[in-house]
C-alpha cells in the first residue's frame, strides 16, 4: 500500500502565541515547531500499515526551508521519501491544491493526516483534497483496518461514534487512538539524513483568503474569590452577575 | 446578496448550532436560505424560521436519509446555484467542517472556518476568526464573491422573532458516484447534553482521584442542564471516553458557563476553554494557574464544595 502523509509545522502546544510587525506575522521568535500532534497519529499509522502490508511512505509538507527538520523528523519516524512544497502555507484551499497535485502525480492507495492543524484548526485540507481527487474522506478517524481493499473506520461524532467502510482510494484525518506516536530512534535519525526530500515550487499562487491583522483574545479581569464557605453568594453572583444560570 | 444556510438534525430534532447559523447568516444582507435533509418533528420548521429564515429548501428523498458526506455536498453545491446565494454558512461541527470545505472547492468560494463574531460591515468581506486553538485570533479578508463560513457556537444569539419561513421541496440531482461510504453501524449516548453544544459544561481533571468519583460532577452538570467534561490526563487514563476530554488536542468549547473543577489549568487546556464567556474554576490549591484565567474562583477540597455547590444550584432553582 502506497500511503501520502501530510504534515504541518506548527508551534509546540505549549507556546506563547504573540504577533509582530503590527500584529500582522506570528512572532516565531522563541518558538518550539513541532510535527502537528494530530498528523503524528497519521505517521504512526502509516508505519504500522506498512509492517503489516508493505508498501511506501511519502510524507509531503506545505512550507518554506524552515520546515525541513520536521519533515526530517517524519522520515526519521518510518517515512521513506519527502516532497516539500516551497510555499507558506496561509490559506487551506492553496494547500490543498499542492497536496492534491503531488497525490495526483504518484497515484497513491492512500492519504493519512491529522484531523487538523493546531495553528488554524480549520480541519478541512482532508474534505478539500477529497474534492479535488474526487475520493472519500473520513475525519476523526480513531481506527483504521483493511480487509484487502476495503477500509473500515470508526470516526468521533457529536456524542459518539459511527462505523464505516470504504474502498480505496480515500483520505482519513486521524486522531488518538488510532496508533500510538512513534519516537524515532537512533537508526531512524541516521536513516532520515539520506532519504529523499525533494522540493516542488507550489503548482498556483492562488490563495482565497488573506489575514489582514491578528488579535490577542480580550485578557481577563481580576478573578472574584468566593469562599468555600459561602456557595449560596457563588450561586448568586452566576445568576445575577454573570446570568449564566 | 443571499446567504444559504446548512441545517444539521438529529432524530428529527434541528441542532442548536444550526440555529445560531441560520441567525448569524439572518445579520447578513439579502434573504436567508435553509437547506436541511430528512424528516424532522413538530414545530421543528417553526424553530428555522424564528431563528430569520425566509424560505426552507426541504430534502425529503429518501437516498439522502442518511448523511454522506459528498452526496450532501453535491446537493449543497446545486442549490446554492439555483438560490443565486453567495455566502454558505453552517455550524461548525463534525458534519459542518467536511461538508464546508467540499463546497467550497465545487463552487469556487473562499472557506473561513471558526468564526467567533459577526463581521462589524455586513457586506462580509472581512470576518474574526479563532485560530491557535482560541489562544489567538485573526482578521481574515475574503478574496472573490463567494465564501463558505462555518461558525462557533456563541457567535451570536439565537433569534425568536422571525417570521415563518416558506418551505419547497428540493429534489437535488443524485451522482451515484457520491455514495461511496457505506455506515454500518453507530453508538450514541441519548438524553446527555452534548459538549460542542452545552451553555454550561462542568469538567473535572487529575484532583478527583478516580472515576469512581465522577457521581458529583455528574449530578452538578445535571442540576446546572450542563454537559461533562474532563481534562487529557483523565482521558488518558480512562477515566472518562475520549469525546468528554477538553483542550487543545480535544473537544474546544466555549459555552456560556465552564466550571474546572480539580484542573490545574496547563495551557494546552485553557487553549480549549479560553473562549468560555465566564469560567469557574474550584481547586484546593490556591497557585492553581487557572484561577488567573477564571472570572470566578473557590480555593477548596472538591469533595465538600461541589455537592455543596449542587445543593446551593437546587436550592436556588427551588
Amino acid at each position: 500500500m502506497n500511503i501520502l502523509v501530510c504534515i504541518t509545522h506548527v508551534p509546540d502546544t505549549t507556546s506563547k502565541i504573540s504577533f509582530t510587525e503590527n500584529d500582522t506575522k506570528f512572532d516565531k521568535n522563541g518558538v518550539q515547531f513541532i510535527i502537528g500532534p494530530y498528523d503524528d497519529y497519521a505517521i504512526a499509522r502509516a508505519v504500522e500499515l506498512k509492517e503489516e502490508l508493505g508498501g511506501t511512505i511519502t510524507v509531503i509538507n506545505v512550507g518554506e526551508a524552515e520546515t525541513e527538520p520536521t519533515i526530517r523528523k517524519a522520515l526519521a519516524i518510518g517515512a521513506d521519501e519527502a516532497v516539500r512544497v516551497n510555499a507558506e502555507p496561509t490559506d487551506s484551499f492553496f494547500v490543498a491544491r499542492q497536496i492534491a497535485h503531488v497525490a495526483e502525480e504518484k497515484d497513491f492507495d492512500l492519504i493519512l493526516m491529522g484531523r487538523e492543524s493546531i495553528d488554524f484548526n480549520g480541519g478541512q485540507v482532508h474534505a478539500m483534497v477529497g474534492e479535488l481527487l474526487g475520493i472519500p474522506s473520513i475525519s476523526p478517524a480513531m481506527t483504521l483496518e483493511f480487509e484487502g481493499t476495503k477500509g473500515k473506520l470508526s470516526q468521533e461524532i457529536e456524542g459518539g461514534k459511527e462505523y464505516l467502510e470504504l474502498e480505496l482510494p480515500f483520505i482519513a484525518g486521524c486522531q488518538e487512538p488510532i496508533a500510538e506516536w512513534k519516537i524515532p530512534n537512533m537508526r531512524g535519525i541516521m536513516s532520515a539524513r539520506t532519504k529523499p526530500l525533494a522540493v516542488v515550487e507550489p503548482v498556483s499562487d492562488e490563495k482565497r483568503t488573506v489575514v489582514s491583522k491578528y488579535e490577542l483574545p480580550p485578557e481577563k479581569g481580576e478573578v472574584k474569590m468566593v469562599d468555600a464557605e459561602n456557595l449560596d453568594e457563588l450561586v448568586n453572583l452566576l445568576k445575577n452577575e454573570a446570568k449564566v444560570l | 446578496m443571499s446567504a444559504l444556510v446548512f441545517v444539521e438534525q438529529d432524530e428529527g430534532l434541528v441542532r442548536k448550532l444550526s440555529l445560531e447559523a441560520v441567525s448569524y447568516a439572518s445579520h447578513l444582507d439579502g434573504d436567508t436560505h435553509v437547506v436541511v435533509f430528512g424528516s424532522l418533528g413538530d414545530g421543528q420548521m417553526d424553530l428555522i424560521g424564528k431563528a430569520g429564515a425566509k424560505k426552507v429548501h426541504h430534502v425529503t428523498e429518501e437516498k439522502f436519509a442518511q448523511v454522506d458526506l459528498m452526496a450532501y455536498s453535491s446537493a449543497i453545491a446545486e442549490l446554492m446555484t439555483k438560490t443565486g446565494a453567495s455566502v454558505l454558512v453552517m455550524a461548525k461541527s463534525s458534519l459542518g467542517d467536511p461538508i464546508s470545505a467540499r463546497v467550497s472547492v465545487k463552487i469556487g468560494a473562499a472557506l473561513v472556518s471558526n468564526i467567533s463574531e459577526l463581521p462589524e460591515n455586513t457586506d462580509g468581506f472581512q470576518v474574526k476568526r479563532s485560530i491557535y486553538t482560541g489562544k489567538a485570533l485573526a482578521i481574515t479578508e475574503i478574496k472573490g464573491e463567494k465564501s463558505v463560513l462555518t461558525i462557533r457556537k456563541n457567535a451570536v444569539e439565537i433569534k425568536e422573532d422571525g417570521q415563518p419561513a416558506a418551505i419547497e421541496e428540493f429534489s437535488p440531482t443524485v451522482n451515484e458516484g457520491d455514495f461511496k461510504v457505506n455506515i454500518t453501524s453507530r453508538e450514541k449516548t441519548t438524553g446527555e447534553v452534548l459538549l460542542p453544544e452545552a451553555e454550561i459544561v462542568v469538567s473535572g481533571g487529575r484532583g478527583l482521584k478516580g472515576p469512581e468519583n465522577w457521581g458529583m460532577i455528574e449530578e452538578l452538570a445535571r442540576s446546572l442542564g450542563a454537559a461533562t467534561g474532563c481534562s487529557k490526563p483523565v482521558s488518558d487514563m480512562d477515566w472518562r471516553p475520549h469525546r468528554e476530554h477538553v483542550g487543545q488536542t480535544g473537544i474546544k468549547v466555549s459555552p456560556s458557563l465552564y466550571v474546572a473543577i480539580g484542573i490545574s489549568g496547563a495551557i494546552q487546556h485553557l487553549a480549549g476553554v479560553n473562549s468560555s464567556k465566564y469560567i469557574l474554576v474550584i481547586n484546593k490549591d490556591a497557585d492553581a494557574p487557572f484561577f488567573k484565567a477564571a472570572d470566578y474562583g473557590v480555593v477548596g477540597d472538591a469533595f465538600q464544595i461541589v455537592p455543596k455547590l449542587t445543593e446551593a444550584v437546587n436550592a436556588q432553582k427551588g
